[in-house]
């Protein structure tokens, strides 16, 4: 489903990806792991159509990413380290509005439900904490239908009901048969829905293989 | 795309109307050059004679910080990484801020207008009509480099100097033309000349509309 | 008939003889066209590498050559301007200086359109480069045109539409220079003030057209032609500077993008290692 095919991209003059390759099925999960600035983000935004590759290229279902990447981009569920929400809306509206700029029609007080949001409330997000923001962040990747989901460090500020909540959305998603990648510090937790697992240390691949055997390593807890 | 843009427009104007403040201090920023231009001239009698030409600066100078406005509320949460990764045209985006922004500078004109009067002593002697028209086409002019410049100093440094200076160039044309036929209107225009300006505004909206639509995806993308 | 070498109080004087403008106009003719053909020259790679110097120094010195003895022509030799006397010699370099000022921000208007087709780095440094040439030249243009509109008319500035549109110009890549200098990335940087420039450019007609308009409306101050008051006699010591206006700009043009390129390698990534 997913292939990375020799796959660099540089920030200035540094090369922050170098020739990574990287083949997910559909259904199946992979975690990035590696220290901070090993170029988990970095890859997981050339994945999302959000940074071009500069060698190499990324085939989605055989289809060239970034060549195609106006049709493509409807199937690609994206969550990264902003919730990419309006303040001054409600949860409700927040969704309402990325629906239709879609063209989905979802439920969206079950949407919400399903998060763990109150539909009844209208409060802008303005107030709402970090954690409750991933939460809209996350029904917005409901609204899709996706073949590809990337989430960059999706546990970060989300207690445990919402790391559950987190595992439990990533696990329809693939049932649904997307591929699943994963950029994450916590490998024990991420390791629940990822069977892969890909270890980067400055631009490069440490380690590719089973997320089973995957070699103990210094992890940053939040 | 229609159906998109629309879309983009509804997003715009609800997330204003929701905070109606900043609206407010656009309004509260082309009236404060109303006044200090008034209280900076000092013979009064010279004040009808001027009235035309500070209401456009006074709405070219608001209108960059309707943009700074506009784009702040999309960098918040990363918005507008999303809008690029979101199934959406790109154009529709560029089209729905640019008629929201539109729609915000008429309304701050049509308030500011019964306080120019008031202030400068003049009267809408020709036809409020055309007055109307030249205010919509006129603001309308304002929006295009506005919206597109605005999506470039909000990601730059110094923005709050680079917008104008980017600006001001490229509507001088329009706020020529709209100065004049301002003026026309509110002495009476004996000899219809308003009209031509008119025209003139509409030629100035119909080339940067249609170029800076098609400029957009290309910044956007980055 | 008289010969043109007088020194003021010209007035009455308004033709050089006919044998003076043929010569005249044959020199000027012969020299554009030795500049010309090795501009062209230059076009084809293979004599630019043949070279053992910079192709661009030669029409360098050449254009400052042209640039003094034009100079030396448009003051001592041409005869004062019918109507303004001494001080019309000046727009013998005025008016070249507009026409390459024009000229300059046009080649970054189409470089700046060539880039965002094709993408290719060289493309952004002729940008900056013409976008900077244009903005120097322009500044120049707007100086001689006070220097020549003070005494004549008795202000500084007007606002009628050549004036207008060069302010315009002028400030508008004022802009483009200054985003240039705010944007650090250089894919981004390459591509907004493209499109910046761009804009620029095609803002140029509309600008005229409507200051254009608005001074037709307009009937109170004076119509400011600038120009076109110089006797056809004496067009030839005009066009000698424009070549020697046009030929120093190319070498402007070439310098300044052989200094944004070298600027631009500094920023060229490092070569991507090879797999481990």
């Amino acid at each position: 489903m997913l292939h990375v095919d020799d796959l660099s991209r540089r920030y200035g003059r540094r090369w922050a990806l170098i020739h990574i390759t990287l083949e997910v099925g559909a259904g199946r999960g992979c975690m990035l792991v590696g220290p901070n600035g090993s170029g988990k983000s970095t890859l997981i935004k050339c994945l999302a159509t959000a940074l071009s590759p500069h060698r190499g290229a990324i085939r989605l279902g055989g289809r060239d990413l970034w060549a195609e990447r106006s049709k493509l981009r409807r199937d690609i569920a994206y969550l990264g380290h902003q919730a990419h929400v309006y303040d001054d809306l409600s949860a409700a509206e927040n969704l309402a509005v990325w629906a239709s700029l879609g063209g989905y029609e979802p439920d969206i007080p079950a949407l919400l439900q399903r998060v763990g949001l109150d539909p009844e409330r209208r409060d802008p997000v303005r107030t709402f904490s970090a954690g409750m923001r991933r939460r809209i962040a996350l029904a917005r990747m409901l609204l899709k239908k996706p073949r590809l989901v990337l989430l960059d460090e999706p546990f970060t500020a989300l207690d445990p009901p919402g790391r559950e909540l987190m595992i439990s959305v990533a696990q329809q998603l693939k049932d649904d048969g997307a591929a699943l990648v994963m950029a994450t510090h916590l490998p024990a937790v991420a390791t629940r829905v990822c069977e892969q697992a890909l270890a980067l240390e400055s631009g490069r691949i440490t380690y590719d293989g089973d997320a089973a055997s995957l070699p103990p390593f210094e992890a940053v807890y939040e | 795309m229609i159906a998109q843009i629309f879309q983009v427009l509804r997003k715009e104007l609800l997330i204003e109307w929701r905070d109606r403040s900043r609206v407010a201090g656009v309004f509260f920023f082309g009236l404060a050059v109303l006044l200090m231009v008034a209280f900076a001239t000092p013979q009064s009698t010279v004040l009808p004679k001027i009235a035309g030409g500070t209401l456009w600066l006074g709405l070219m100078l608001a209108s960059t910080r309707s943009m700074d406005q506009s784009y702040a509320v999309e960098h918040e949460h990363g918005a507008m990484e999303g809008l690029l990764l979101w199934p959406v045209d790109p154009v529709a985006i560029y089209y729905g801020k640019a008629i929201a922004n539109t729609l915000i500078l008429a309304a701050v004109a049509i308030v500011l207008m019964p306080l120019l009067i008031a202030v400068y002593g003049v009267e809408v002697k020709g036809d409020p009509l055309l007055l109307v028209g030249v205010l919509a086409f006129g603001c309308a002019a304002l929006a295009a480099p506005g919206t597109l410049y605005g999506l470039i100093s909000s990601q730059a440094r110094g923005s709050s100097v680079l917008l104008p200076l980017l600006i001001f160039p490229l509507v001088v044309p329009a706020i020529l033309a709209a100065s004049n036929a301002t003026t026309k209107i509110l002495e009476g225009d004996p000899m219809q000349q308003a009209p031509a300006w008119l025209g003139v505004i509409v030629i100035f909206d119909a080339v940067h509309w249609t170029v800076m639509g098609m400029v957009y995806g290309r910044i956007l993308e980055d | 008939m008289q010969t043109g070498r007088q020194w003021g109080g010209v007035v009455g004087y308004d033709a050089l003889p006919r044998r003076w403008v043929i010569e005249g106009s044959t020199i000027t003719a012969i020299a554009g066209l030795i500049g010309f053909v090795y501009l062209i020259a230059m076009v084809v790679p293979a004599v630019r590498r043949a070279l053992p110097f910079r192709w661009e120094t030669p029409l360098g010195v050449y254009g400052l050559l042209l640039l003094l003895s034009g100079n030396y022509l448009g003051l001592f030799v041409a005869p004062g301007e019918r109507m303004m006397g001494e001080v019309g010699r000046i727009l013998h370099v005025h008016v070249p200086a507009a026409w390459v000022a024009m000229l300059s921000f046009f080649v970054a208007g189409i470089a700046a359109f060539a880039f965002l087709m094709v993408g290719k780095r060289g493309l952004d440094s002729l940008v900056e480069a013409a976008a900077e040439v244009g903005v120097m030249e322009a500044t120049l243009l707007c100086l001689l045109g006070a220097i020549f509109a003070k005494p004549t008319w008795g202000v500084w500035w007007d606002w009628d539409p050549r004036l207008t549109s060069t302010a315009v110009m002028l400030l508008s890549f004022v802009g483009v220079l200054l985003l240039r200098g705010v944007v650090r990335d250089p894919d981004r940087r390459a591509t907004w003030s493209a499109v910046a420039t761009l804009l620029s450019t095609v803002n140029l007609p509309i600008t005229y057209m409507s200051v254009k308009w608005w001074r037709s409306l307009h009937q109170d101050m004076s119509e400011t032609t600038g120009g076109s008051t110089i006797d056809d006699s004496l067009r030839w010591v005009m066009y000698y500077n424009t070549w020697a206006f046009v030929f120093l700009t190319v070498w402007f043009l070439a310098t300044r993008w052989r200094l944004a390129e070298v600027r631009a390698e500094r920023e060229v990534p490092d070569a991507l290692p090879e797999v481990a």
